[in-house]
This record gives C-alpha cells, sequence and structure tokens, in this order.
C-alpha cells in the first residue's frame, strides 16, 4: 500500500534523476492526481473543493445580506433571493462543512493511528469523486434547471426541501430534482466515507494503540462515521421517495392523495438533526487536539471525553422532533423531545468543562490555532445556549423560524465549526506542506473574522426576538428590523476581509512560508512523528505505541504517560 | 524523522483487529438497515390511509413459494462457503450455482407478481398509497437481490474458469453478509407487507 | 397561574404595563443589555411583534418560560464565561518558559459535579416546559369561545366564521378577552395548498398550516388594537407579503364588524361605472377564483372580496387598501407582489377604471 500514485515505478530512482523527474507537464500532475487514491492527497482535494464551495456560498450569503440590508429593496427578485437561501444552505451544509471535515480526518487519520492509508483506499477515492460530482450537478442548475419562467433555475425550495412545496404540483421545472439528485449522489460518496472511516479507525490502528489509547480526533471520527451510517441514509431514503414522487407518480407526501408532509419533516430531521452533530464532532476533534498542545497539558478527562462523544452520539438519534415543534405533535410527544434536546446539553457541557479543564493550570500559548480554539470555546458556549432556549418547545415557538434560529445555527457552524476548521488549518498546514502559516496574518484573519462574525450573529438574535421570520427576501419598514439587519450585513464586510486574509495566507505561505521540520508546535501524536509533508507511505516503519502521547514519551521517557493511564 | 520502535517496548499479546472487509460490510449493512427502516415505516404509517383503489387483502398473494426459495439462499450460500473453506471447490461451485438459481427464482417470481398486480388488478405505483409504498419498498428490496445477483454471478463465473480457491474463502464469507442481509430484509418486508399489512 | 373556565389566566392580567413587569424585566436585563431594550420599546410601538410584549395568555406564558430560561442559561453563562476568561489570562505561558506545566489527566469529582449540576438544571427546565406545553395545547375552550378556521394559500390568509356563516381574508377581527370572562378565539389551521405558518408573536407562539393535517391555537387578547405578524414557514416565492393583521377590538366593536360581514352587499347603491364594473368582473376569469356573494362569483382559489373595503390592506397586507394600489393591483398584481398567483388580467383602462370602481362599493 505504500506505492502510490506519487512514484510510477517501484525501481529506485537516483537523486538527479528524480530532480529531473520532478519536472513534470502539468498534464502528468494532474493526471496523477485525478487518479489518486492516496489518502493525504485525497484529503487536500477535499479541503479545496470545500473552500471553492466557500467561495460560492459566501457569495450567496452576501446577496442574500445586501439584499436585507435596507427593507423593500430591489437588490434582487424574490425568486433570486430564494434560490440563493436554498443553495447557501444546501452548499454550505454538504459542499463545505462536511466536505472540508472529512478532508481533515481523511487525511489525519490513517497519520494517526500508524497507518499508511485508508481501509479502502479505492473507495476513498470513489467518496471524494462522488462529492465533487454533486457539487457540480447542483450548481449546473443555475443553468440547467428549467423551470416554468423559462431559463435555467436553481432549486428554491429551502434547503430541508419540505413537502408539498416540492412536489410537482408547486415546483415546476427540474430546479428541485438538481437538490434531490445532487444530494443523493453526494449521500452515497458520503456513506463510503463513512463506512471508510469506521473500518479504518477499528481495523488499522498500529500496535499496542488500543481503542483507550487513540488521540481523541480518531474517537470522534469513529462516532461521526458510525452516525452518518444512521445518518445520511434516512436522507437518501427520503430523497428516493420524493424521487418516486415526483417522477413514477407517486404519493408519499402527495396531501391530496392521503400523503403526509409531516412524513417528510420527521424523515429530513430524522438526518437532519444528527447531521450537525456529523459536523460538530470533527470540530470536537480539531479543539481536542490543538488545546491541550497549546495549553502544554493533556486533554482533561479522556475516558469522559470519550463516553460524552458517544452518548451525543446517541442521544443525538432522539432529538429531531425539536426542529418541528410548531408542527401539531401531541403535548407529550412535544414534552419527550424537549427532554432528549435538553438532555444531549449535560455531554456536550462537559466537553467544555473539560476543555476548559484542559486550560486550567497550563502554560497556554496563543498562536493562532489556539486563538480560534479560544473563539470556538466561547462562541460554542453561547451557541449551546441558545441552544436550550430553542429546546424548551414553548420557546420555540415564538423563535423559531426566526432569524433567532438563524442566529444560533450560525452560531454553531461558523462560530463554532468554522472557527475550529480555521484552527486546524493553522495547526495542520505545516504538517500538510512542509511551512508555517503566516502569524501575523493569521492575528490579522482572526480579528476581523471575530468582529465580523460577532457584529453579524450577535445583532441577528434580535431582530428574531423582534418577529423577523426566516427566508424572507425583504420586509416591512414599521417593524423595527432595520437597524440589526443593517448592522448584520455590515458585518459580512469584516468576514469577508478576513477570508481575503486567509485565502491571501495560504497561497503565500504555501510558496513562501517559513519552512519547518516534523514537529513545529511540540505535539504529541503520531503525525508529528513522520516529515512534514508526509512521504507517501507515511511512516519508514509502522509505529508501536504504549500511551496517548506517544511523542511525549519520547520527549520525556523519565515520565511517560503510560505510566498514569 | 523520529523511529518509535527502537525506544519503545513492544506489546506483549499478539495485536488483532477485526477485519477491514468485515468492519466494512457490517457498516455498509447498518446504513442499508436505516434506509430500509424509513420505507418500512413509511409502509406502516399507509396502511390503511389510501382513499380509494385496490386493498391489499383484496389483491395480494402471500408468496409463500418465493420466501422459501429466498431463505434456503442463505442456507445454500453457506454450505457453498464452508465446502470452499474445507477445500471442496466442486461442492462450492455447486452450492454457489443452487444460490444464484434460488435468488432469480425470487426475482422472477416477484416480476410475475407484479406483472399480475399491474395488468389483472390494476395496482400501480401511482394508483394509491397502497401501491406507492408497495412497489417502492418490494422493489427497494428486489433492486438489493439483484446487486447481490451480480455479485453471485460474478463469482460463479470466476468458479467455473477455476480461478476461486480456498484462500478467497473469507473475502467471499464478507460477501455472505452481504446475502444474509437482503434475506434478512425480505423477512421484516414480508412480515410488514404480507402479515401485518393484508 | 389562576384558572378561569379551563384557561389558564395571568394574575396580572394588565400585560402592557411597564410597572408590573419591571422586576421581571430586571432579570432578563441580567442576562443581555437586548432584552431590557426590547421590551421598553415595545410597550409604546403599535407595530412590534416583539415576542417579548405579551398581550394575551399563550404569548404570556411563553414569555414567563422564557425568563426562567434566560435567567438558567444567563447564570450558566455567567459562570462558564468568567472561568473562560479566567483561565486564558491566568494561564498564559510566559514567553522564554519552556517547563511543562503539571499534566493533570481529569479528576472525577470535578466530572461528577458538572454532570450532576447540568442534569438537574435539565429536569427544571424540562418540568417548567411540559407544563406550558400542556397548559397551551391541552387548553379546553370555554363557552364564549369565537371559532375562526384559518386556510393558508400560497400567499394569503382564508378566515372562515362558521359560527357567524361568512368568510373574510387577511385582517382577523376578534373580540378582546377579559380574563375574568374569558372569550378566547380558537383559530383551526388548515391549508390549501404547501406548509404556512401562522405567527403573531405579541399573541401566541406560531402553529403552523399543513395541508391534510389539522392543527389548532387559541389567543385571548387581553388590551385592544392591531397586532402583526406573518407567515412563518416558507411557502414559496411571496412567503415573505402573506403578512397577518389581527384586530382586537371591544366586543361591541367586534359585534358591529361581525354584523356588517354578513351582510350581503345591496345593489341598489352603485355608479353606473360601478355597474358596468360588476358586469366586467362577472364575465370576466375574475369569478372563477374569487366569491362575492350575491353575484355569480363563487371561486375559491382567491381571497373573498364581498367585503374588501373593509380591510386596511390588499394583498394580504402587500399594499394599503386605496382605490390607486386597487387599480395598479388588478391591472399587474406582480408590479405589487412578484410572484403572487393572481395573473394580470389584461383589462383596458376603461375596464380597470370601471372593476376599480366596483371593488370601492364593497363595503
Amino acid at each position: 500500500m505504500g506505492m502510490t500514485a506519487m512514484s510510477s515505478n517501484s525501481i529506485p530512482i537516483s537523486e538527479t534523476v528524480s530532480q529531473v523527474a520532478e519536472r513534470k507537464p502539468l498534464s502528468e500532475i494532474l493526471h496523477e492526481w485525478v487518479i489518486t487514491v492516496d489518502h493525504k492527497r485525497l484529503g487536500l482535494m477535499y479541503i479545496g473543493l470545500a473552500l471553492l464551495f466557500l467561495a460560492l456560498g459566501g457569495l450567496e450569503a452576501a446577496i442574500m445580506r445586501i439584499q436585507l440590508a435596507v427593507p423593500h429593496a430591489h437588490f434582487v427578485s424574490p425568486q433570486v433571493f430564494n434560490r440563493m437561501f436554498t443553495m447557501h444552505g444546501t452548499t454550505m451544509i454538504f459542499f463545505v462543512a462536511m466536505t472540508i471535515l472529512f478532508g481533515f480526518g481523511i487525511y489525519l487519520v490513517p497519520l494517526m493511528i500508524g497507518t499508511r492509508d485508508m481501509a479502502f483506499p479505492r473507495l476513498n477515492a470513489w467518496g471524494f469523486w462522488m462529492s465533487a460530482f454533486g457539487g457540480l450537478l447542483l450548481y449546473f442548475s443555475f443553468i440547467g434547471g428549467e423551470g416554468l419562467s423559462g431559463a435555467g433555475t436553481a432549486p428554491d425550495v429551502g434547503w430541508w426541501a419540505y413537502a408539498p412545496l416540492t412536489s410537482p404540483a408547486f415546483s415546476k421545472g427540474h430546479s428541485t430534482d438538481y437538490w434531490t439528485i445532487s444530494l443523493l449522489i453526494a449521500g452515497f460518496g458520503t456513506l463510503a466515507t463513512a463506512i471508510n472511516f469506521v473500518a479504518t479507525i477499528l481495523s488499522m490502528r498500529c500496535s499496542g494503540m488500543t481503542l483507550g489509547k487513540m488521540p481523541l480526533l480518531c474517537w470522534m471520527y469513529l462516532v461521526t462515521g458510525g452516525l452518518l451510517l444512521f445518518t445520511i441514509t434516512p436522507l437518501t431514503a427520503a430523497q428516493l421517495m420524493l424521487m418516486i414522487d415526483r417522477y413514477l407518480g407517486g404519493h408519499f407526501f402527495d396531501t391530496q392523495a392521503g400523503g403526509s408532509a409531516v412524513m417528510w419533516m420527521h424523515f429530513f430531521w430524522i438526518f437532519g438533526h444528527p447531521e450537525v452533530y456529523v459536523l460538530i464532532l470533527p470540530s470536537f476533534a480539531f479543539v481536542s487536539e490543538i488545546v491541550p498542545v497549546f495549553s502544554r497539558k493533556p486533554i482533561f478527562g479522556y475516558p469522559i471525553m470519550v463516553a460524552a462523544t458517544v452518548a451525543i452520539g446517541f442521544i443525538s438519534m432522539s432529538v429531531w422532533a425539536h426542529h418541528m415543534f410548531t408542527v401539531g405533535m401531541a403535548s407529550y410527544s412535544n414534552a419527550f423531545f424537549v427532554l432528549t434536546s435538553m438532555a444531549i446539553a449535560v455531554p456536550t457541557g462537559i466537553k467544555i468543562f473539560n476543555w476548559l479543564g484542559t486550560m486550567w493550570g497550563g502554560q497556554i500559548r496563543y498562536a493562532t490555532p489556539m486563538l480560534f480554539c479560544l473563539g470556538f470555546l466561547f462562541q460554542f458556549l453561547i451557541a449551546g445556549l441558545t441552544g436550550v432556549m430553542l429546546g424548551a418547545a414553548p420557546f420555540n415557538w415564538q423563535l423559531s423560524g426566526s432569524y433567532f434560529v438563524i442566529a444560533h445555527f450560525h452560531y454553531v457552524i461558523v462560530g463554532g465549526i468554522l472557527f475550529a476548521v480555521f484552527g486546524a488549518f493553522y495547526y495542520w498546514f505545516p504538517k500538510m506542506t512542509g511551512r508555517m502559516l503566516n502569524e501575523t496574518l493569521g492575528k490579522w484573519h482572526f480579528g476581523f473574522f471575530f468582529i465580523g462574525f460577532h457584529l453579524t450573529f450577535d445583532f441577528m438574535h434580535g431582530a428574531g426576538i423582534l418577529g423577523m421570520p426566516r427566508r424572507i427576501y425583504t420586509y416591512e419598514p414599521n417593524r423595527g428590523w432595520e437597524t440589526w439587519n443593517m448592522i448584520v450585513t455590515v458585518g459580512v464586510l469584516f468576514q469577508a476581509v478576513a477570508v481575503l486574509c486567509f485565502a491571501f495566507n495560504l497561497f503565500w505561505s504555501y510558496f513562501r512560508g517559513h519552512a519547518t521540520g516534523n514537529d513545529p508546535w511540540d505535539a504529541w501524536t503520531l503525525e508529528w512523528s513522520t516529515s512534514s509533508p508526509p512521504p507517501a507511505y507515511n511512516f519508514a516503519v509502522i509505529p508501536e505505541v504504549k500511551s496517548r502521547r506517544p511523542l511525549w514519551d519520547l520527549k520525556h521517557p523519565e515520565d511517560p504517560d503510560w505510566r498514569y493511564e | 524523522m523520529s523511529s518509535l520502535p527502537a525506544t519503545m517496548p513492544i506489546t506483549e499479546t499478539p495485536w488483532t483487529l477485526p477485519s477491514r472487509g468485515r468492519v466494512g460490510m457490517f457498516s455498509l449493512i447498518a446504513g442499508e438497515t436505516a434506509i430500509f427502516t424509513i420505507f418500512i415505516v413509511a409502509y406502516i404509517y399507509y396502511i390503511g390511509k389510501s382513499l380509494s383503489g385496490p386493498m391489499p387483502r383484496q389483491v395480494l398473494e402471500v408468496p409463500i413459494f418465493n420466501t422459501i426459495c429466498l431463505l434456503s439462499s442463505s442456507l445454500t450460500i453457506h454450505f457453498a462457503l464452508r465446502a470452499l473453506q474445507g477445500g471442496r471447490i466442486a461442492a462450492f461451485k455447486l452450492f454457489w450455482f443452487v444460490t444464484l438459481s434460488l435468488g432469480a427464482i425470487f426475482l422472477i417470481g416477484t416480476g410475475r407478481e407484479w406483472y399480475r398486480l399491474i395488468t389483472k388488478e390494476g395496482l400501480t405505483i401511482t394508483t394509491n398509497l397502497f401501491g406507492t409504498t408497495y412497489y417502492s419498498l418490494v422493489g427497494l428490496h428486489a433492486f438489493h437481490v439483484s446487486a447481490g445477483l451480480v455479485g453471485l454471478l460474478t463469482v460463479m463465473i470466476f468458479a467455473l474458469a477455476a480461478r476461486v480457491n480456498q484462500e478467497h474463502a473469507e473475502r467471499l464469507d464478507v460477501f455472505s453478509l452481504y446475502w444474509h442481509f437482503v434475506d434478512a430484509v425480505w423477512v421484516a418486508v414480508f412480515i410488514v407487507v404480507y402479515i401485518v399489512g393484508r | 397561574m389562576e384558572e378561569s373556565q379551563g384557561i389558564p389566566v395571568s394574575k396580572s392580567r394588565v400585560l402592557v404595563s411597564v410597572n408590573d413587569w419591571s422586576a421581571f424585566r430586571t432579570l432578563a436585563v441580567s442576562f443581555g443589555l437586548t432584552a431590557s431594550s426590547f421590551a421598553q420599546s415595545a410597550a409604546q410601538e403599535s407595530n412590534s411583534t416583539n415576542i417579548f410584549a405579551p398581550s394575551s395568555t399563550p404569548a404570556d406564558s411563553i414569555f414567563r418560560l422564557s425568563l426562567l430560561v434566560l435567567a438558567a442559561t444567563g447564570a450558566i453563562f455567567a459562570v462558564v464565561f468568567s472561568m473562560l476568561l479566567y483561565a486564558a489570562v491566568k494561564f498564559r505561558g510566559r514567553s522564554g518558559d519552556n517547563r511543562e506545566p503539571p499534566q493533570v489527566y481529569g479528576s472525577d469529582q470535578l466530572e461528577l459535579a458538572w454532570t450532576v449540576i447540568p442534569v438537574l438544571i435539565v429536569m427544571v427546565l424540562f418540568i417548567a416546559s411540559a407544563r406550558v406545553i400542556h397548559a397551551v395545547q391541552d387548553a379546553r375552550r370555554p363557552p364564549g369561545t369565537i371559532e375562526v378556521t384559518a386556510v393558508g394559500h400560497q400567499f394569503w390568509w382564508e378566515f372562515r366564521y362558521q359560527q357567524y356563516g361568512f368568510v373574510t381574508a387577511n385582517e382577523l377581527h376578534v373580540p378582546v378577552s377579559d380574563p375574568g370572562r374569558s372569550s378566547p378565539t380558537f383559530i383551526t389551521l388548515l391549508s390549501a395548498d404547501t406548509d404556512h405558518s401562522f405567527w403573531v408573536p405579541r399573541l401566541a407562539g406560531k402553529t403552523d398550516l399543513i395541508p391534510n393535517h389539522p392543527n389548532s391555537l387559541w389567543i385571548d387578547p387581553q388590551e385592544p388594537g392591531i397586532y402583526l405578524g406573518q407567515c412563518a414557514q416558507y411557502c414559496g416565492t411571496q412567503h415573505a407579503k402573506m403578512l397577518l393583521r389581527v384586530y382586537v377590538e371591544s366586543r361591541a366593536d367586534f359585534d358591529r364588524w361581525v354584523r356588517k360581514q354578513q351582510a350581503i352587499q345591496a345593489n341598489a347603491a352603485m355608479s353606473p361605472e360601478a355597474l358596468e364594473g360588476r358586469r366586467v368582473f362577472e364575465s370576466t376569469a375574475c369569478i372563477n377564483c374569487h366569491t362575492i356573494e350575491g353575484t355569480v362569483a363563487d371561486g375559491r382559489f382567491g381571497p373573498n372580496l364581498r367585503h374588501l373595503m373593509s380591510r386596511d390592506t390588499i394583498a394580504s397586507g402587500a399594499a394599503p387598501n386605496t382605490s390607486e394600489n386597487l387599480r395598479a393591483w388588478i391591472q399587474n398584481p406582480n408590479a405589487i407582489k412578484p410572484g403572487s398567483l393572481m395573473p394580470a388580467m389584461n383589462l383596458t383602462n376603461k375596464q380597470l377604471n370601471e372593476v376599480t370602481e366596483y371593488m370601492l362599493t364593497l363595503r
């Protein structure tokens, strides 16, 4: 498994010949990347795909915010606006968040468990290309959607695609089908990746690395993979049913034939809620790796962190109908989902306390990865608390469907997940490229983004409390929403500047960043024991480990971890 | 690059992990179980809710013979693998062929039932909620049977070309997990459609 | 809370007065300054859709629960945030100091503490929520309840007053409810097409209108006035302009409004232009979508127009109900509400004037 596309033959090449061979024609380089099954390359490809869609999704957000900055604006028509929020949500969840988190996981997990690749390298590649094609198909809808009004239209049914709005009667043309099919295709890729994570983590760990000794990141991806098996598949099933309704004249969600619109909601949210845990668990993973290293202490309460993660995985499958509190379920049903939704706050809170405990008594170094993790902790705390508010069903009857909810989940996804992802970039970029990202630019990135994030999403709560519903292309001027909306829009500018800083940093540092060796951060997990970037085969000799922090043991032979675990 | 093994004590107990093929197949089965569960939930929810059209009791005939065929094929694939593990290639080929045939008989039987339902009873996927959920659920299962048959046929061809032997037993055992899963799903579908739903 | 004929009624019945609620408001302030400023401004603005300015029992029950939830989450935030801030500052590494700090792996007691305490908080919040859920969802209807059926359409609201035998659209009139002699309005929620949601924040939480899935909500507004709201479940292109106006009136005013709505249009008082407009109306496709009792028009796709001029707005709140707007709307609905399902009727200018004149007679 050591031989990948990087070296096209197995005969050792002498120095001078390999130098000549470096200057390969572009077509050959591209070809290597296209046919690669190397987890590191596929990981980078996932990340690259995600950044592309991040730009597109961000553009869609900017368009919406410009339209909403003032009441009764005419920046875009309602039809275009409705496509914007649909595409923004669909893009960000499926083609930004999932792909970037998969990318990091696929890159890191084999390195962290001391093996050469994922369990199924070709399946890994297949999963990537399915995701890429799904994204392409979704965006092709802008030209090929054929709505009733003529030229191509992207889907405009919201990223949840509620029935019966998606029925042929109310969604003419093919725009909804682009939503359905692109996600179906990407979903198969996701399922493949989930299988790969589970099989890799269970079957490929290096000698001595019991489940209790593997890095927390690997636990998070194991639970994520397991959760995905039961999470993405209900969406696949529901989408197949929708296709049967739209193309074969079925009646799954056809209310005129006695079908149930609420059933779509149940199936969608049985996917949709665990999905957000699929997104947050890898983010927890990054924070759980970065905070200890920059606090110079091991993660506080490793076994409890594992237990909490598994608990979150299980409980997350029982909370879905808190997205449906306004749908008219019986009072005892509503009460049940209040209980489970509140209950999941307990293991989630435990994690926050454990990260806090990791920092406590440490020697915290505030490099950019740690800054982003600090932002994560602050913002995820708030996001969790607004989540508790939303979990109290009667309060939810006011807050749901309003800008309060949008503020809440952007707090989780941007304030939590994206901050953790940025942290992960700064932390692992050196490993992936052999160069450090620029610290100064990193701090500017953090500063601008922090300000922009809070301008936008703190004040967004206000609009929701004042009764502003979501998914509206304009609003009345007499509701007192104008100032809040204007501030929210201004925040986008700061975030855009920050992201430009980041993009520039990525490019500049790739070519001119400070060169680094194996272990620039003085860290403790296996990926830091190999070169930066790692060779195609990851490790010259497959390692054996005795504790959760094998490199700590090496660096501190007088006081190794395995004496205390 | 630091080389870990030189300074680390080697673990004494042998390091064994579950086979990745087996874990992968169980994971796939877990995902597929979720898909079928959603279709079964939809089926159960819509029992008795059709606004019109033929009702299950009026048109469904319990497919006893088909079911026996499919469930027996789980037995025969098991025997085939036992034979392969024991190196008895001829017995393996025979049992594998019987498995394949039983699966094919099941599919043909489903096809014949559908033909009868469509042409004689006027039940299609668009007729009513029963039609929609019935064809979807049974069809989804039949699709998975077909996929399994493709796999069975592929192995059959390799076996006939004398390319399958004992060393492949483990891998084919993993494949047989899929086939057992397909049969287990049929048990659930059978109970829900032909017993509970009628 | 006391119960009056099955409906939980708040003890302090004047919900909008600043004095009575100042104590509760201070609690909210401790969580965030914004909550306080919201509540203050709501008292003055009648256009407010502030969820913290309830004027009806369901909204009030929610408001009280929200204070408890805000207090709990506010306290948690204060504690955890200050610890986070403290740790971030106190345990900064000194530059040049490369010694590793004591490697602490965990603490069972701490883990127990910060598991048990959150579990207790969860139990309290769950029980508080469950009580309000039950009080609101399982409330019984006292005698004197007004029954209305709301049918959601793309992109307007149909209101059927079956007790009184008439149908109107977009503007809901209800009598004010005396806490002593409760006369709530129960609204059955249906849909003619896709999902919608009825949300008038100051009166109640939102409840969805889902085809083939009847729901209901109730309100017992205790202060007369106009309460604004809008559809809160994305239903298509013009979801944004599916606005709601709830007119809470004294019993006398409400009864007067009902009698007006029940009256059938008299023919005699129309000008020749209006009569011609009626002729145009009745011979054009208008009658396929609209109903005007007393004419041949009995379409159900669009709003009932019998007493159109008794409404302050047209197109479900998209424009004030003036003759200019009426004319513009009939000429080209997409100019006011792009994506509205009413087609432009391609009338001549003369016909437009006539039909508008006719509309103006529909008081």
